[in-house]
């Protein structure tokens, strides 16, 4: 084995893209394996050799063996880094790699064995006096299996994949019926992701917490618990922004988790590290979910608390060396917050995938205390082949508050055009009350925005300062664009317009009057950046200029959430009302895809009537199966889709009559 | 009488030959006489003078009336003069004859009721941004904005002043057509405009602005300007309406079908932008006229520019796929390169396989020209060759840098390509290119493949600065095509092509010739862009003299 690579490197590949490649371990400097679309990917270009394991398509690719294994022979690589996702929990991949000499830098196949199967993991887990969720400890065969023991254990039941994570394949019944389709769309799900359609059945606990802790085991029996991370707020449940520590455990819980994490992985010999996840209700009672025998993408606020670097600890463990650390070396310092960047629209059930070219994108690393894992840069394509992730972006505070001050500092200052992304969502979480006071569970999405995410609801003095923001933008493009330059008549004349305070190109400071409301407004009003800071009556703010038209439609990102405003002169304004008013589209007789993505099946032909509702067909993005339903009752007048077909959002799919 | 002289002579100048043979003797004896012969008189009627210039004025500024106003606002149009308060800078405006009425004395037309100060056409000039123009605009509520002898002279007299000081003009049509009472002095009035826009083709910008009905012989007052603009829903430009189509050709046809914003922006290519309403259009005006220099002895613009010249633009780099035969937007480049991403689309619906328009560079304008590969593979044919070339001739004209990215598999083939005439259509762009004298630089960022490497802008036309980015191909023809011909019936084509390609798919066979200057990193185009225009903003370069050249029209 080669010496272990410098961590800087290695954090810098491990963070790319979610982690969806691997690490070959060579005598020669890192060496990444990769896909040919992501040639130009920042992880693929930072390594010291890459090698190309195929297609886009992870089936072809870093879900093949062959060419990963092929690709570990080429280099003569000592060892392999699974990264997270893919092959990482995979016991098979594990076992040829070792068949061949090849280090698997992860726990042996007999831990990922037990523990990837969820149906042996709790029983291993009761063995070792872990709790566990009351459920069927068993494979459920069909629907009809599935409502009777469903019927047993209670409602509301959870479905998942016996071989899943990351809450695919995974679904909520409260009735028989809900039971049934769950079980439909659970085993397909299964199927697509994990070649394993093996169902589950168990109790499903109502408002529950997710925290997980983590653990770190060596091959000499030793094993540590590095606190918690608190990942309660989810949707559909996949985690969108997580902590560590949590706000909710006492010491006594967190010791009491942490014992019976380490518990569990001693049962299973694991090495390496590992996740164990529990739900805990409002009691303080936790229920063992599952054990993770991976790097989690969330690692890194265990990192920032802890100030352990877990892929060098891997990497350690995986060449034999004793932990370092005892349990009592393993500290809580500060807080640390992690919010998942996606490419998705929040508007849409809190995300839908989409893709497109990154045409603009800088990363807030000019804060303090920001870490930021990514694995893209301006112009990568997010395309429909991955998990729609663009970063992973962490902040740390020595306190809490401190570490969610620099968030919504950080989010107001990343910049991402060119695809839809959740920050309006990240920002109102970190934000909300309820957040801000740790009054969370994994079902804070739904509670709090019973009706959706409509993005942030502005007050009173926020409109003003958003429209004042906005004219003053206005105003200042307006002044710059009368600013020739080597035309000497011209410039003095324009002079006479403006106030121009010395060598600076418009006014910094405007006044705006809002009826008879005044707000200051001052920036630089650097109109090429994609940052406008601005400070509002005294406020100091970071707002986005998404866009700006000739015909004063301005689009501001602020407080997270991008507002369309239009700013006109009066006279224009005076003459908008003789403007006719454009009839839009009429949407409730057309079905266009939400997102990008292929379909799956089409369960209505022309002439069909549909009731409201009613199925029409089902696309399947990023792996995720989403149903699409007529919004009203009415005959099916033409059909655009056929299965298989690949769509881009807005794409006509149906249309009723 | 000396003054008057100069006066008249003056007012021949301005007003045209037209206007003062129609009735001469008003001018000169009217005049004279009140001023010099009748002090008395002079002083007793300057009241009711006054008197009647206030309430001509008045009833210039209401034009047909409130009733005939409010139809107008109903229809969703502006008015006359609102559009031209609006497109200029606030208290801008000097208006030119403002007292100018119709002579039509046949049908009634003489009564009093029948004449309105100004007549239907608001001319003058303005400010847009501080810089001048000159603008007509026809005003629909006086006899549905149809153009007399009067409204005519109006017209001919800002176009003969915007050539005499230069300074593009802007019309805003609004125009039922001919004033049918006046027969063949509306008609002449019509050629005296054509005249006009033809004498300062090249010589001033020319813009339209199709703001309602523009019909007849009146669409090729537009026709002949540098840029046609249209108001969605509201605007109609075709040569003959429904009903005449119907009675000739017995097809059925709505307006907006025959002649609306879409027809003419997506299927003619009359028309080279539509905006959504009135005031859309007349903000956006204000925006494009910011591009254009005032006249062809005005240097292109320079506006105050906040984007670093010297930025680098790391998205370019994964812009092109690595497999050739995957498209990719144009747009993302010019987009990439532009000062803060602003590129003002010439033609965006029509013949999208090329993509024109302007931009800044360091916040002097230019023109981009870019073959779409995202569009039929970025190919030339007949209607991107004109739009390209009509596009390249008007930056010529008026001193306007090209920049011209170059992804181009080659020219249509097909009988319908060759049957329209592609050997003539394609050799305007060549033409126009070749011809060209402004600075000139070129970018190839991947095919430039046959003949069409030769039209866009090549070095061997005359490219001041011509680039290869790595992913360039400059070749005859694409590895298949070629190994085909070169290699007939041998077998082991595949090896065959991969030697084709190993040669010729890359930028070296160009670069060894110096036919590109250097092959730079895509990152680094804005970069080496915004310099070498600075060192080509003193090129002088000129053609032979000519009477003019003869474009294969």
């Amino acid at each position: 084995m080669s010496p272990l690579r410098s961590s800087p490197v290695f954090r810098s590949a491990s963070g790319s893209r979610g982690g969806q490649s691997h690490c070959l371990w060579t005598q020669s400097p890192l060496t990444r394996a990769f896909v040919s679309p992501s040639l130009r990917l920042v992880h693929v270009k930072m390594a010291d050799e890459a090698v190309c394991v195929g297609p886009a398509p992870t089936n072809k690719s870093y879900l093949n063996m062959d060419a990963i294994l092929e690709a570990a022979r080429q280099t003569g690589a000592q060892a392999v880094h699974p990264g997270y996702g893919f092959l990482s929990e995979n016991k098979e991949f594990a076992r040829r790699l070792a068949a061949h000499g090849v280090t698997f830098i992860g726990p042996d196949t007999h831990a990922i064995q037990a523990m990837g199967d969820k149906i042996e993991s709790k029983l291993i887990a009761k063995k070792a006096k872990v709790n566990t969720i009351p459920g069927f400890d068993g494979v459920v065969k069909d629907a009809e299996e599935a409502v009777r023991i469903a019927g047993e254990i209670g409602y509301p039941v959870m479905i998942k994949a016996s071989a899943g994570g990351g809450g695919k394949g995974m679904r909520i019944a409260w009735n028989d019926e809900e039971t049934r389709e769950g079980f439909r769309f659970s085993s397909q799900e299964a199927a697509s992701s994990f070649g394993d359609d093996r169902l589950l059945i168990e109790k499903f606990i109502d408002n529950p917490r997710h925290i997980e802790i983590q653990v770190l085991a060596d091959k000499h029996g030793n094993a540590l618990w590095l606190n918690e991370r608190e990942c309660s707020i989810q949707r559909r449940n996949q985690k969108v922004v997580e902590e560590a520590p949590s706000t909710f455990l006492d010491p006594e819980t967190r010791c009491a988790m942490g014992e019976q994490a380490v518990s569990l992985a001693k049962a299973v010999q694991y090495s390496s590290a590992g996740t164990v996840e529990f739900l805990v209700d409002s009691k303080k009672n936790f229920y063992f979910l599952e054990m993770n025998t991976r790097l989690q993408v969330e690692h890194p606020i265990t990192e920032c608390i802890t100030g352990l670097d877990l892929v060098q600890q891997m990497i350690r463990v995986a060449k034999g060396y004793p932990l370092q650390h005892r349990q009592a070396d393993i500290p809580i310092n500060g807080w640390a917050i992690e919010s998942r960047v996606y490419a998705e629209d929040p508007y849409k059930s809190f995300g839908l995938p989409s893709i497109g070219r990154l045409s603009q994108y800088q990363e807030p690393v000019n804060i303090p205390a920001v870490r930021v894992d990514s694995g893209i840069q301006e112009g990568s394509d997010i395309s429909i082949y991955y998990d729609p992730m663009i970063s992973k972006l962490v902040t740390y505070g020595s306190t809490r508050a401190e570490a969610l001050q620099r968030m919504e500092e950080a989010l107001d200052n990343y910049v991402i055009r060119g695809v839809t992304h959740n920050i309006p969502l990240l920002r109102e979480i970190i934000t909300h009350p309820r957040f801000v006071s740790g009054d969370i569970s994994t079902k804070f999405l739904q509670e709090v925005y019973p009706e959706g995410f409509k993005g942030h609801q502005l007050s009173d003095s926020e409109r003003w300062e958003l429209l004042a923001t906005a004219v003053a933008l206005f105003v200042a493009a307006q002044l710059r664009s009368q600013r020739f330059l080597g035309n000497l008549s011209d410039e003095l004349e324009t002079c006479s317009h403006v106030c121009l305070p010395g060598n600076s190109l418009v006014c910094r400071f405007l006044q705006v009057d809002l009826d008879g409301k005044r707000v200051d407004v001052s920036s630089e009003w650097n109109l090429a950046s994609a940052l406008l800071p601005v400070t509002v009556n005294g406020t100091q703010r970071t707002v986005q200029c998404l866009s700006r038209s000739a015909s004063g439609e301005i689009d501001l990102q602020y407080l997270g959430t991008s507002y369309k405003l239009r700013v006109l002169s009066k006279l224009a304004a005076a003459l908008n009302k003789h403007m006719p008013e454009k009839v839009p589209e009429d949407t409730s007789s057309i079905l266009r895809s939400p997102m990008p993505g292929s379909v799956v099946a089409v369960s209505v032909k022309a002439g069909d009537t549909v009731a409201e509702g009613q199925e029409i067909c089902v696309i399947e993005a990023m792996k995720m199966q989403n149903s699409m339903t007529a919004a009203k009752t009415a005959k099916v007048k033409s059909v655009h889709c056929n299965a298989g077909d690949t769509v881009g959002e807005g794409d006509l799919l149906v249309e009723l009559e | 009488m000396a003054a008057l002289k100069v006066v008249r002579s003056g007012s021949r100048l301005l007003n045209g030959f037209q206007s003062l043979l129609n009735n001469p003797r008003k001018v000169t004896c009217g005049v004279a006489a009140t001023v010099t012969k009748h002090p008395r008189w002079y002083c007793v009627s300057h009241l009711s003078v006054q008197e009647r210039i206030e309430r001509k004025r008045k009833a210039a500024l209401s034009g047909g009336g409130q009733q005939r106003i409010e139809a107008q606002h109903r229809r969703g149009k502006l008015t006359a003069r609102e559009r031209v308060e609006l497109l200029l800078d606030p208290d801008s405006f000097v208006e030119y004859d403002m007292f100018v009425e119709h002579r039509c004395s046949d049908f009634g037309m003489e009564a009093d009721h029948n004449k309105y100060p100004g007549d239907s056409v608001v001319t003058g000039q303005g400010r847009i941004n501080g810089r001048l123009v000159y603008v007509f605009s026809q005003d629909f509520t006086v006899f549905g904005g149809s153009l007399s002898g009067a409204h005519a002279q109006k017209i001919c007299k800002i176009m003969d002043q915007a050539m005499m000081v230069g300074a593009p003009v802007i019309g805003l049509n609004d125009s039922g057509g001919a004033r049918i009472q006046e027969g063949v002095e509306s008609l002449a009035g019509y050629a005296d405009i054509f005249l006009r826009n033809v004498m300062a083709s090249g010589v001033i910008p020319q813009i339209s602005l199709i703001m309602g009905p523009c019909a007849g012989g009146a669409v090729y007052s537009p026709a002949l300007t540098d840029f046609t603009f249209m108001v969605k829903d509201t605007s109609y430009l075709f040569i003959t309406g429904p009903d005449v189509v119907k009675s000739v050709t017995n097809e059925d046809v709505t307006q907006e079908e025959l002649g609306g914003a879409k027809t003419h922006t997506a299927v003619s290519g009359v028309a080279h932008k539509a905006f959504e309403n009135d005031i859309d259009a007349l903000l956006n005006l204000r925006e494009f006229f910011n591009f254009l220099p005032l006249s062809n002895k005005d240097s292109a613009p320079i506006t105050e520019c906040h984007d670093p010249s010297d930025r680098l633009v790391p998205g370019l780099d994964t812009v092109v796929p690595l497999e050739t035969t995957k498209a990719y937007d144009m747009l993302d480049i010019i987009h990439g390169i532009a000062d803060e991403r602003e590129f003002f689309e010439i033609m965006p619906n029509y013949a999208k396989n090329i993509v024109v328009g302007f931009a800044r560079m360091n916040g002097r304008t230019v023109g981009i020209v870019g073959n779409q590969p995202k569009v039929a593979s970025g190919c030339l044919d007949i209607n991107s060759s004109v739009k390209g070339a009509r596009f390249v001739r008007f930056c010529d004209a008026f001193n306007i840098p090209i920049i011209t990215f170059v992804d181009v598999p080659g020219f249509l083939p097909g009988t319908a390509q060759e049957y329209g005439g592609i050997i003539r259509h394609g050799a305007k762009l060549l033409f126009a290119f070749a011809e060209a004298t402004v600075p000139k630089i070129t970018v190839i960022t991947r095919k430039a493949y046959g003949g069409a490497y030769d039209v866009m802008s090549s070095k061997h036309l005359r490219g001041d600065v011509n680039y290869a980015w790595p992913s360039a191909e400059v070749a005859v023809m694409g590895a298949k095509g070629a190994v085909q011909i070169i290699f007939r019936g041998k077998e082991n084509q595949a090896e065959a092509e991969a030697e084709y390609v190993e040669k010729f798919a890359n930028p070296f066979p160009a670069a060894v010739r110096g036919f590109v200057d250097d092959i730079i990193q895509p990152s680094m185009t804005r970069k080496r862009i915004c310099r070498d225009l600075e060192v080509l903003a003193s090129k002088k370069q000129a053609n032979p003299w000519k009477k003019h050249a003869n474009i294969p029209l």
